[in-house]
């Protein structure tokens, strides 16, 4: 059904290749706006990849009897009712979490990344090509929100896995790991021109990396004539 | 008349944006039908868990939540919409207040307070539930930050003195920190007249809920 090549050049589409935040530049208002702290980042990059995952397989197994030229608006309404329901289910069954990202689970319903892969992935491909493809760039998206936020929390706060009392109880509160000691803050970090800059530099040094394995290919291969 | 191919494909696409809206609707009923009741339940929890920040549960035996009562729009309030009022019991006595008041004077607009005062009109507990206020500068006045809004507890009109109601820097009692004044400022205003407005109303608020329905 599907082969192990397949499902490595999804993953290393989804991860690396055409990452999201990085490469794609897609979805970066939520991006920006909750990687504060690696909580926030994992917990929102996390739901995403949910939502991301369901609605690539329901818009992939339906996609035979989407007229062409509706598919839009059948896609947007499919992502809405399952971000919906997964926002009720979310409130009614993992309350505490919800309340921490409470705000965040409807606004995954406007990051564009998700009708991205829904209209140029899963509308032309078999549900589970479509839910890997999903999975992974879900999980690329997560890799760089949690990067952005674990450099924003340690230059803004000094610590990393801050508000982890939320999403497991206040017994976790020990988890928070208080990397600088006595640090006295960079507060522009945490607001967001940090989210900014981080997210530029994160941008550069993988543009950068890109560069130099560029150039170590060319160096490898002699010229030819 | 037949129809043209134009008119029977717009037909078409019509009915299966229908259909899926109607799936799609009919999906969201279901999941809110059955997660409403667990929700409203947490919701309530919640709300319970707050006030009893600010009001022992201990202190009252009536059901709070079912005493809140709307009150109007007031200067000392700090409202401009109807706020809520609870009111605690124990047997027939009124015990305490929970009321909502606003310090619209942050140094980034509103901050919504949660003020518990006992019938004597002394403060028992102060929570912000909603604000603004700069991360990791003045938001010390959220109890998950720091301890700063203890300081409250147990102060009423007459301890501090009226002129002493104010932080350290304006000559008062309540500590503020340096470079965040502007915040706890407005806190200390709003909880002063917060309890203003209780003694205005305090009569109102400890009358037993009969003589009040006999009234109406």
């Amino acid at each position: 059904m599907m082969t192990m090549s397949e499902f490595r050049s999804l993953f290393h589409n989804g991860l690396i290749k055409q990452n999201t935040g990085l490469v794609q530049l897609l979805g970066l208002c939520p991006l920006l706006a909750i990687s504060n702290n690696v909580v926030n980042a994992l917990s929102l990059g996390l739901a995403t990849t949910m939502v991301m995952a369901a609605s690539s397989g329901a818009v992939s197994s339906m996609r035979h009897f989407v007229p062409n030229e509706i598919r839009i608006p059948v896609f947007v309404l499919i992502i809405a009712a399952l971000v919906t329901v997964i926002d009720l289910a979310m409130n009614a069954f993992v309350h505490p979490l919800y309340l921490v990202l409470g705000i965040f689970i409807p606004l995954i319903t406007t990051n564009c990344i998700v009708l991205a892969r829904a209209d140029a992935f899963a509308s032309k491909n078999h549900p589970l090509h479509s839910v890997i493809d999903a999975v992974a760039m879900g999980l690329g998206l997560t890799l760089v929100l949690v990067v952005l936020g674990a450099i924003r929390e340690l230059a803004g706060k000094g610590t990393l896995f801050s508000g982890i009392d939320l999403v497991f109880g206040a017994a976790a509160k020990s988890y928070v790991l208080h990397v600088l000691p006595h640090y006295q803050g960079f507060l522009l970090a945490i607001l967001p021109p940090g989210a900014f800059i981080a997210l530029g530099l994160l941008i550069a040094a993988n543009n950068w990396n890109k560069a130099r394995a560029v150039q170590r290919v060319r160096a490898a291969v002699p010229m030819a004539a | 008349m037949s129809m043209t191919a134009a008119t029977r494909n717009a037909f078409r696409a019509g009915t299966v944006l229908l259909l899926f809206a109607l799936v799609g609707t009919a999906m969201l009923a279901f999941t809110h039908d059955r997660t409403e009741p667990v929700i409203t339940r947490s919701q309530q929890a919640e709300k319970l868990a707050l006030i009893n920040q600010v009001l022992p549960a201990s202190s009252y035996d009536n059901d709070l939540l079912a005493s809140r009562q709307d009150l109007p729009p007031d200067d000392l309030l700090g409202t401009r919409q109807p706020s809520a009022l609870w009111i605690a019991r124990r047997g027939s006595q009124v015990t305490a207040v929970v009321l909502e008041a606003i310090a619209p004077d942050g140094y980034a607009g509103d901050i919504a307070l949660l003020i518990g005062i006992d019938i004597d009109g002394k403060v028992i507990g102060v929570r912000v539930t909603a604000h603004h206020e700069t991360p990791g500068l003045g938001d010390y006045i959220d109890r998950a930050k720091s301890a700063w809004i203890d300081q409250f507890s147990g102060k009423s009109l007459t301890d501090p003195e009226s002129k002493r109601w104010k932080v350290a820097k304006d000559g008062g009692t309540f500590d503020a920190r340096a470079g965040a004044t502007i915040t706890p400022r407005a806190v200390v205003k709003a909880v002063k007249s917060a309890l203003d407005y209780f003694a205005r109303h305090r009569a109102a608020f400890a009358a037993p809920p009969a003589a009040k329905e006999k009234k109406a």
